[in-house]
């Protein structure tokens, strides 16, 4: 017996989506699959590494340990959304640009987003703070240190703007 | 890594929630903030026919000063409890081992109820509970009850709640004035499950222990509130010769297992160690502790 | 010439995309219709199958096809032996699907195709399949062990492999030798897990009888190969592509993963396109690992600390199949040696079945195991003779004038192991000037006095990098002035769009931002091995450098025609020709690639005028004899053998001898990888090999219980380190460069990961002296530091 879909409707990068899901479909799936977000990672599925991290409702959240019909009447910001097609890079992608704060680039994704709500609430992190807020993202090659360091920058950009 | 099926519904009361798990009983699963239970589904280590989703409750977030302490709602995020400064001001135990659940990310999503009813003897909030007495509230067909820390622990990951029943608001006392907390933990690694963790509360009177908690993670089928080692210690100077017998007491009570982290013999050393350091702590901190009102 | 390329520290090409999510990983390749793929895995170590049901998973809604062994026919034979070798005697490989027997946990042994993954896994867990388990082995020792279960029936004593080298007089030397030391040691069971783990997408269009499949791989030419011979199909009408890969580590490398043959048979069979994306799960017990060897070693020295001669024998754990041949244990034993003279060299080797996951080369394949025995050996000399191991090495050094050195054993790629350049002192003692070593002792006995416990760790290693058999590029400028390059091997994160265009960009004095680097697509070049070795940048680098300067000698010849000027008056740069000195006779590259292309439609204003003012009427053909259109070449480089890149690395660590934590407190990096191309980028792989070295010296070990089960199977248990768990690395650059390949490289992909478990085990010794404890297993954990303290403590 297959449970029925559910209509779902959802905000994600300042676009509106009316949607069918099943239940059990995960939100990092129906971004990837649904809405052909593919910009979030799905690096694990059982929420450590970090690498399919959204905002939702501007929290940064494991969009794996989330169904879609919960982000039902939900704002999301993915990766694609932190700068438009067009325009120029957000500031913690153009840190992260001229840091070196990635290789691969697949764990990435979920960093930015983590790294957006470490600076907001945190505008000028010391490493220390950079080190915790970003211990919930694994990198598998960058050994973190042009992560960190792209972070401490991309404060420096914030504040610019 | 996918979910079996199941059937959905997103409930917005604690009534509806109660009337649907009176008609699926042992087929439902509630879901909280998810953090452990969508792994669990994920690698469908659980196959329930239905989700009982509580997320949209929002009578049961809140954090408010109460009966001279602080009631927090079952759905309330971690994040919530980690920011509050109610919570710093009044139960600073809860406050200083918040930031250790997870990560960010998870305490972003996670709530104080779904963690305290995940019952996961590893967990920093069960201990935490166990050590400050905090009470939860529990609804179900019957009524209204209200347990202790230790009523509610049943073995790993079970509670005493029947299926019928939801954990709704968990209730901590304000912190007595000269009481110094200490949170601390040893993992592998930042974030991870504790191999130990010590949860400890000293009250000080003219420089010797009025009142002494200590609880403790990962040593046992659910958190182990040491009170042999409390009772050894109360009345006595804090000096470390005291503070070391209550944790070799600490050692001697705890009945850890061994994994692939760590060998049960190592967690009961650690525990040791563990609880030495923070009644160290936690010592200090009373003797700095302003008197505190709600 | 304005700024050279090579060397400069400038921003990636690749990232605007990748930061952007615009990236194109194998999971989001989704052709029209696409179906997903879900793998039924053995949950036993080893078990005979007795029948397979597959009923119910055929009859669930959305399920499209189901795969057992006998559906697969030829198809399912035994996957090649990449790397025979004739001391391999029992070399097998596993087929797609499992036949009669399966013999590690998470073999395949039914494919599924859904609608979707989530029908898929349905169905997986739909289906019923009646076993036989059968006794198995999981470790080193229970296979060895008399009357052992068998993981090949026809293996005896389930050795695949024995190989004896020497080199020297070993025996003359022991027997002569001042002192003997020995000791045994033991490197754990890892793995490489990028965060994207393994992905197949393959598409078969019945009407042009084409077959293209994506996979996250780090060879697509031999796969693509592969798969024509196998499915008999042209090699022109099967098409591999590696897109993006999340990482690689060696993992990828491995080939043919059963996924890369059943993707594609279901694809065919069903003409529709499949995909299949491995989950955490799969990746940890089903994708190949590494690591896992027991080392017993002897030393014989002088009195002063020289080492007369060594002698090692080492089991290497295999997992239950040998795909990739014997590669590890050889680098092993080859790479043992690392920066010393040792004229005197037995070592003797076994590789062992088990039922477990087949091992294959992950970062550093083989090499952090040797650095591990070699760099113990040192510590243990210092041991014996009261020395600083620090100065047991310099008395122990190859000295930099004795280059070419012969270390007298065939390499992994039947080349000699012959260093060809370095300078193995410096290293070490610009990384102690960095940590100051006297400085560090003073603070060492004052911690001490207040009962805390630091050490200092030094690990020193030689990398054969850059192995053959050969890499090519093409390399074409376009009329936009673009230019294309296009190579063989592929990428996961080590820069190559970057550091490709540096080299061609160099060659053709335009901008690295004006490159377009495309790796790993068969479409778009046809030629090459793979990523693996630290070989990309040495051979596809050369390859590029060498078809660069070819279309550069070209540019210069028509601009001289053009010009009317001898071409040695030429200047290339800045993306423009021109007579050195006479700035408005220049012209730019595109313009040229629109004269070299006698067919004149060009579109764009530039490209017009270029047409209309340079091309001049000519007698005769458009093209004279022997020559070509175009603004292009092609370009192959095959080093005549390896190149050997070196290291120095240091840590300064504190214990916690109440819970056993080690702290890393300063991580200090000397590397020579020969030319650096781009700072930054060789930065990064070295940070990132630091990371993993880390994870393999304290937090990362694979599992298995008794039975096979292995216990790490999520990102809880296999404990890859976090920010919080890796210092600041300080990197010293030093640049000895090769005189084996024209631009002078060295590798550096697997550098940062050899020495970390060998220096943690020396800086944890250092810390631990007082005790008298001696590291000799990797990784470490608190539980087992604190055995060792305890162990230190009944021994004093």
């Amino acid at each position: 017996m297959i449970p029925p879909e559910i209509a779902i409707t959802v905000r994600v990068n300042e676009r509106d989506y009316v949607e069918r899901v099943a239940p059990r479909l995960l939100l990092s799936d129906f971004l990837r699959h649904q809405l052909g977000l593919t910009g979030t990672h799905v690096g694990c599925e059982h929420g450590v590494c970090g690498a399919c991290t959204v905002l939702l409702d501007g929290a940064a959240v494991r969009s794996c340990l989330l169904l879609a019909v919960q982000a039902d009447g939900a704002r999301i910001t993915t990766v694609e959304g932190l700068a438009r097609d067009g325009e120029p890079l957000h500031p913690v992608q153009e840190a992260f640009r001229e840091m070196h704060g990635l290789q691969c680039g697949f764990c990435t994704p979920g960093v930015l987003l983590s790294a957006v709500e470490l600076l907001r609430d945190t505008p000028h992190p010391d490493d220390a703070t950079i080190r915790r807020g970003l211990a919930g993202n694994l990198c598998r090659c960058t050994g973190y240190q042009n992560i960190v360091r792209a972070v401490r920058r991309a404060a420096e950009l914030l504040d610019r703007r | 890594m996918k979910p079996a099926a199941f059937e959905y519904v997103a409930v917005r009361t604690t009534e509806e929630a109660l009337a649907e798990l009176a008609r699926d009983g042992q087929d439902a699963r509630l879901l909280a903030g998810g953090q452990s239970l969508m792994p669990i589904l994920n690698m469908r280590l659980a196959t329930p026919r239905r989700l009982i989703d509580l997320n949209r409750v929002g009578e049961l977030a809140y954090i408010r000063a109460h009966d001279g302490g602080v009631a927090i709602g079952a759905m309330t995020r971690q994040r919530a409890v980690e920011k509050s400064a109610l919570v710093a001001r009044c139960v600073p135990l809860l406050a200083d081992a918040m930031p250790w659940v997870g990560h960010f990310q998870i305490r972003n999503r996670g709530t104080i109820g779904g963690s305290l009813a995940h019952a996961d003897p590893a967990a920093e909030l069960p201990a935490v509970a166990a050590c400050l007495d905090a009470r939860v509230t529990v609804r179900g067909p019957a009524g209204t009850r209200t347990l202790t820390a230790d009523q509610l622990y049943w073995t790993y990951l079970t509670t005493t709640l029947a299926p019928t029943e939801i954990l709704t608001e968990v209730w901590f006392p304000t912190a007595p004035s000269r009481t110094g907390h200490a949170w601390l933990e040893f993992a592998r690694r930042h974030g991870d499950y504790a191999l130990v963790g010590v949860a400890a509360a000293i009250m000080l009177e003219e420089d010797s222990v009025a009142e002494a908690r200590l609880a403790l993670t990962g040593v046992g089928a659910r958190p182990v509130r040491a009170r042999d080692a409390e009772r050894r210690l109360v009345g006595r100077r804090p000096d470390d010769a005291a503070l070391a017998d209550a944790a070799e007491r600490v050692k001697q009570v705890t009945e850890p297992q061994s994994d692939i982290h760590a060998t049960a013999e190592y967690r009961r050393h650690l525990a040791g160690v563990l609880t030495l350091r923070a009644l160290r702590l936690a010592v200090a901190r009373a003797r700095q502790a302003p008197p505190v009102t709600t | 010439m304005t700024t050279r390329a090579i060397g400069a520290r400038i921003p990636r090409n690749e990232d605007p995309r990748l930061l952007r999510g615009l990236g194109c990983f194998v999971d989001d390749v989704n052709p029209a219709g696409v179906l997903h793929g879900a793998v039924l895995r053995s949950p036993h170590a080893h078990a005979r199958i007795v029948s397979i049901d597959t009923a119910r998973a055929r009859a669930l809604s959305g399920v499209v096809l189901v795969l057992t062994a006998p559906d697969l026919g030829e198809q399912n034979q035994p996957t090649p032996l990449l790397i025979p070798n004739p001391n391999l005697t029992h070399p097998r490989t596993p087929r797609p699907l499992a036949r009669d027997e399966v013999r590690f946990v998470g073999e395949p042994v039914v494919f599924v195709v859904a609608r979707d993954r989530y029908v898929a896994e349905d169905a997986v867990a739909a289906i019923d399949v009646t076993w036989e388990p059968l006794p198995a082995v999981a470790s080193i020792e229970t296979a060895l062990a008399d009357g052992a279960p068998l993981v090949h029936a026809d293996v005896p004593g389930n050795r695949a492999a024995r190989m004896v080298q020497r080199v020297g007089d070993p025996d003359g030397a022991f027997a002569s030798a001042a002192r003997v030391l020995h000791e045994q040691l033991f490197i754990e069971r890892s793995c490489g897990s990028p965060i994207e783990g393994r992905g197949v997408v393959a598409e078969y269009d019945p009407r042009a009888g084409t077959l293209r499949v994506w996979s996250s791989t780090q060879a697509p030419l031999p796969i693509k190969n592969g798969l024509a011979r196998l499915f008999g199909l042209p090699e022109f009408r099967v098409d591999v592509i590696a897109p993006d890969v999340g990482g690689g580590f060696g993992t990828k490398i491995m080939l043919f993963y059963p996924e890369e043959i059943l993707v594609p048979f279901a694809a065919v069979r069903l003409g529709r396109p499949v995909k299949w994306t491995e989950d955490r799960r799969e990746h940890l017990i089903a994708a190949t690992q590494e690591r896992g060897q027991r080392h017993d070693v002897e030393v014989a020295v002088d009195a002063d600390g020289r080492i007369l001669a060594l002698r090692d024998r080492f089991l290497h754990d295999a997992g239950a199949y040998t795909p990739y041949g014997i590669v590890v244990p050889i680098i092993t034993s080859t790479q043992l040696p690392g920066p010393y003279k040792l004229r005197n060299y037995a070592v003797e080797f076994d590789v062992v079945y088990t039922n477990t996951a087949m091992v294959t080369p992950y970062r550093g394949a083989g090499r952090p195991h040797g650095a591990f025995v070699m760099e113990r050996v040192i510590g243990l000399i210092a041991r014996e003779l009261s020395l600083e191991p620090a100065e047991v090495r310099r008395r122990n050094f190859i000295q930099p004038h004795e280059f070419p050195w012969d270390v007298g054993l065939t390499f992994q790629d039947g080349g000699p192991t012959r260093y060809d350049s370095g300078n193995y002192p410096l290293g070490l003692e610009l990384v102690l000037a960095r940590l100051g070593p006297g400085d560090f002792r003073r603070r060492q006995a004052e911690a001490r006095r207040e009962e805390r416990y630091l050490g200092l760790g030094i690990g020193c290693y030689v990398e054969g990098t850059g192995i053959g058999p050969y890499e090519g590029a093409h390399v074409r400028i376009e009329p936009s002035g673009r230019v294309f390059v296009a190579t063989g091997l592929t990428t996961q994160g080590q820069g190559h769009q970057t550091t490709f265009a540096q080299i061609a960009a160099d060659a053709l004095g335009c901008d690295p931002a004006d490159v377009t680097v495309v790796t790993g697509d068969t479409r778009k070049f046809n030629w090459g091995a793979g990523t693996f070795a630290s070989r990309a940048l040495v051979t596809s680098g050369n390859a590029i450098g060498i078809a660069a300067l070819k279309v550069r000698d070209k540019v210069l010849r028509i601009a001289a025609e053009l010009l009317e000027v001898s071409s040695d008056d030429l200047e290339l740069a800045g993306g423009v020709v021109g007579v050195r000195g006479m700035p408005d006779t220049a012209l730019t590259l595109g313009a040229l690639a629109t004269v070299a292309n006698p067919i004149r439609y060009a579109f764009g204003k530039e490209a017009a005028e270029a047409a209309l003012r340079l091309v001049k009427p000519r007698k005769g053909a458009v093209l004279a004899p022997g020559e070509e259109p175009g603004l292009e070449a092609y370009g192959y480089y095959a080093p005549p053998h390896a190149t050997f890149a070196s290291g120095c690395h240091a840590a300064i660590v504190e214990v916690d001898i109440a819970t056993g934590d080690v702290k890393i407190l300063r991580y200090v990096v000397q590397h020579d990888c020969g030319t650096v191309v781009n700072p930054t980028v060789v930065e990064g792989q070295i940070h990132g090999g630091v990371a993993q070295g880390i994870g393999g010296a304290l937090y990362e070990r694979i599992v298995y219980d008794e039975q096979g089960q292995p216990l790490t199977t999520t990102f809880m248990d296999f404990l890859m380190p976090t920010t919080m768990e890796v210092p600041e690395i300080e990197i010293i650059h030093t640049e000895t460069p090769s005189p084996l390949n024209p631009l002078g490289i060295k590798g550096v992909g697997e550098a940062g990961a050899i020495p970390v478990p060998a220096l943690i085990a020396e800086a944890v010794d250092d810390a631990l002296a007082p005790f008298g404890v001696r590291v000799r297993e990797m990784p470490l954990n608190p539980g087992r530091v604190l055995a060792l303290l305890a162990e230190g403590r009944a021994t004093a």
